[in-house]
């Protein structure tokens, strides 16, 4: 079993060894402001255009990336991922699909690959058979919305024992108590809602973005990504300093939407992350 | 045996189903409504508020009606109906309702949600705001509001916004989706009025205690009626309220045998129907908040589900009932849309009863196992509704010429006022 780190902004002392996604971020931190997550749904609008969208996403400096694979009720998502979750079940994405895609991405990429999606696609395949899939495929850990801690306790221990990171969620309306048991489970790296509701709707980065950072920071060692409506180099420029990545989900789709690869690479281009 | 009894099990699990599985933003919201349930239903003060709302606005105790001549025609069991069709608003989902905006009350709510399938849980909730006086949003299925216009008429009029939901298969699961991402954004001015016996904890638990009264009632009446128990009771399961409602009334008495009735659609092997328990495509899974059957693939990503009601036509059913079947204490069987319609006539033209195409599942499975029950034997339907919201439904099914004759008509002075 590792030890648990204690992690200033400072970054790593010499001579520390972490694993997963919390090592990656840390190294990184070293020479970065602040790191960028950037997200895809598989299959939408094809695989061949999701790999576009990550070579772009390496180009431009993308650090890590969340893989959603697909589900027929999304009900965290919005109304963009809704679209691009039903059009890809609709056009015939399988999770071996997903496995598979995300094997290729993780042997081409030097980005970091999380796996992102809802319960019910672990539970049908199985928790122990999911995590060894994910671990083979490449991928580093997983975000699952609506899995709450109370539920996860196997699946949190299995993926220990395979270094695969969970990653949790924090959000405004979480009292103390709450994060404090939140940070309790944390592993490889945090996920701070940066406001309610569903993806999709820009947010405003101001002092409820602050107050919020500085909640999950006392309940975590883990580094902090902020993710929810963030869609500008602006916004990134406000989260350096506070958060270690920026997460970055339904502007991109959208630019893809409007603009396709073209389009991507000015947003990505855009956000000045390098 | 009190299922909710979670002492010496984990709260909110029903055997293996059951929980919570909701975004981490809701954790708060949810055990906030938790704590008011459990003050609530520990205060007797709220259930005789309960009871006597209910008994004034929407005219609780329902009756008991004996069919006679349905039972003559059979040739076997006297059956009896619990007849919650008389309910304001024409059905069982008032209840619920009732009991959660007053709930609402404690929780200083202002303003409330809801998913419809037939829009009987959509009525009764813009019903049931418009009384104590909540913002009201309903969201239902695109295929919904083209299938059941009647109650979206209603629903608008009472003041309630009506949202059509265009996204999956555009019915009742879809809609639950919506109110899930609504709720997610509004949660600390919003209440969200789950219609079925199903989601996340304490929703199972907290529709099935304000559908006991169906149950309850009924138990008595029959008593007092025939000085007998019932030996079969029948039910419609969408979700499985109506009859958890019922059911509750009658699960301490071994004696009596209880059926759940899904919808069978257009039969078994059709993939084509919303019975999770009576047929075999179902397998247990997590969505929309709660463990439970589902009808989905090998993926996990949920089937498409049909019926002629649209009340029925959901993809999972309430965890109790995946325990309660597991154990055997509840049996499960399916009608076919055919047979919901033969049944139907059956019933208007023997009893001048008009029960709702969910119901009517019901009503399909008592009329098959009457004849093979003794006469000195007692069924007990729950008619958790009335039939006049399907009236486009039944008029195309039944093929009625006179009917079309009589839209087209209508529709031509709207086309002439419109010019
Ligand atoms: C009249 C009627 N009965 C039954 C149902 C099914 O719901 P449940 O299984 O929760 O009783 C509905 C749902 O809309 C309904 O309108």
């Amino acid at each position: 079993m590792e030890k648990i780190y204690r992690w200033q902004s400072t970054g790593l002392q010499a001579g520390e060894k972490l694993v997963g996604i919390e090592s990656f971020i840390k190294d990184k931190r070293r020479k970065k402001d602040i790191l960028v997550m950037g997200h895809v749904v598989c299959g939408y609008p094809s695989f061949e255009e999701n790999f576009s969208a990550l070579e772009i996403m390496e180009d431009a400096g993308v650090d890590l990336v969340e893989l959603q694979f697909p589900f027929s009720e999304p009900s965290a998502d919005g109304p963009l991922f809704v679209k691009a979750n039903e059009m890809s079940i609709k056009s015939g994405t399988t999770v071996n699909m997903c496995f598979e895609f995300m094997s290729k991405v993780t042997k081409r990429f030097s980005f970091k690959v999380l796996m992102m999606g809802y319960y019910n696609t672990i539970f049908q395949l199985g928790e122990e058979a999911f995590l060894s899939r994910l671990k083979d495929s490449g991928g580093e850990g997983y975000i699952i919305p609506d899995l709450p801690v109370e539920e996860a306790t196997k699946l949190h221990t299995l993926s220990r024992d395979l270094d695969l990171d969970p990653i949790i969620l924090m959000t405004q309306t979480s009292s103390d108590d709450r994060l404090k048991k939140l940070g309790e489970s944390s592993r490889g790296m945090v996920y701070a809602v940066a406001r309610k509701g569903v993806t999709g709707s820009k947010t405003t980065m101001d002092e409820s973005i602050d107050s919020l950072i500085s909640r999950c920071r006392a309940n975590t060692s883990v580094p902090l990504g902020v993710g929810f409506g963030i869609s500008s180099k602006s916004d990134l420029d406000f989260l350096k300093g506070k958060a270690d990545v920026a997460i970055i989900g339904t502007a991109a789709l959208q630019a893809w939407e409007t603009s396709h690869a073209n389009g991507y690479k000015n947003f990505f281009e855009s956000l000045q992350i390098s | 045996m009190d299922i909710f009894d979670f002492s010496d099990g984990r709260e909110g699990y029903y055997g293996e189903y059951g929980g919570v599985f909701l975004p981490e933003i809701l954790h708060e919201t949810i055990e906030e409504l938790l704590q008011c349930f459990r003050e609530c239903k520990s205060d007797p003060g709220f259930w005789q508020e309960y009871e006597s709302v209910l008994q004034s606005y929407s005219g609780r105790p329902t009756p008991i009606t004996y069919l006679e001549n349905l039972s003559r025609h059979l040739g076997g069991a006297q059956i009896y109906v619990k007849r919650d069709d008389l309910n304001h608003t024409g059905s069982h989902k008032v209840n619920n309702v009732v009991g959660q905006g007053l709930l609402c009350k404690r929780l200083g709510k202002k303003r409330v949600i809801a998913e419809t399938g037939a829009g009987q849980h959509g009525f009764a909730t813009a019903t049931m705001a418009a009384k104590f006086g909540y913002d009201c949003r309903i969201y239902m299925g695109a295929v919904d509001v083209a299938r059941q216009r009647p109650n979206v008429f209603w629903m608008e009029n009472l003041g309630a916004e009506v949202i059509s939901v265009e996204d999956g298969q555009k019915t009742l699961k879809d809609a639950v989706n919506e109110c899930m991402r609504d709720w997610v954004t509004n949660m600390s001015d919003t209440h969200y009025i789950l219609g079925t016996a199903c989601g996340p904890h304490p929703f199972p638990e907290m529709v099935s205690w304000f559908q006991s009264i169906i149950g309850k009632e009924a138990r008595k009446q029959l008593l007092e009626l025939t000085g007998n128990l019932p030996d079969r009771v029948y039910a419609c399961v969408g979700g499985g309220s109506n009859a958890m409602g019922i059911f509750q009334g009658f699960m301490e008495d071994p004696s009596v045998e209880l059926i759940g009735c899904e919808a069978g659609g257009k039969g078994v092997g059709s993939y084509m129907h919303s019975a999770r328990l009576a047929y075999d495509d179902a397998k247990v899974g997590v969505a929309q908040g709660y463990k439970t059957y589902f009808l989905q693939n090998d993926d996990g990503n949920m089937s498409e589900t049909h019926s002629v009601a649209a009340g029925l036509d959901y993809i999972g059913i309430n965890p109790i009932f995946s325990y309660l079947w597991e154990q055997g204490k509840v049996r499960f069987e399916a009608a076919t849309d055919e047979e919901v319609k033969e049944a139907l006539k059956l019933v208007m033209r023997t009893e001048g009863l008009i029960p709702a195409l969910e119901t009517t599942h019901g009503f399909v499975t008592a009329i098959k196992e009457a004849p093979t029950l003794g006469k000195n034997e007692i069924i007990l339907i729950n008619q958790s509704g009335r039939g006049d919201k399907d009236i486009f439904t039944i008029a195309d099914a039944l093929n009625d010429s006179k009917w079309k004759k009589f839209i087209d008509g209508k529709a031509q002075d709207y086309r002439l006022e419109r010019n």
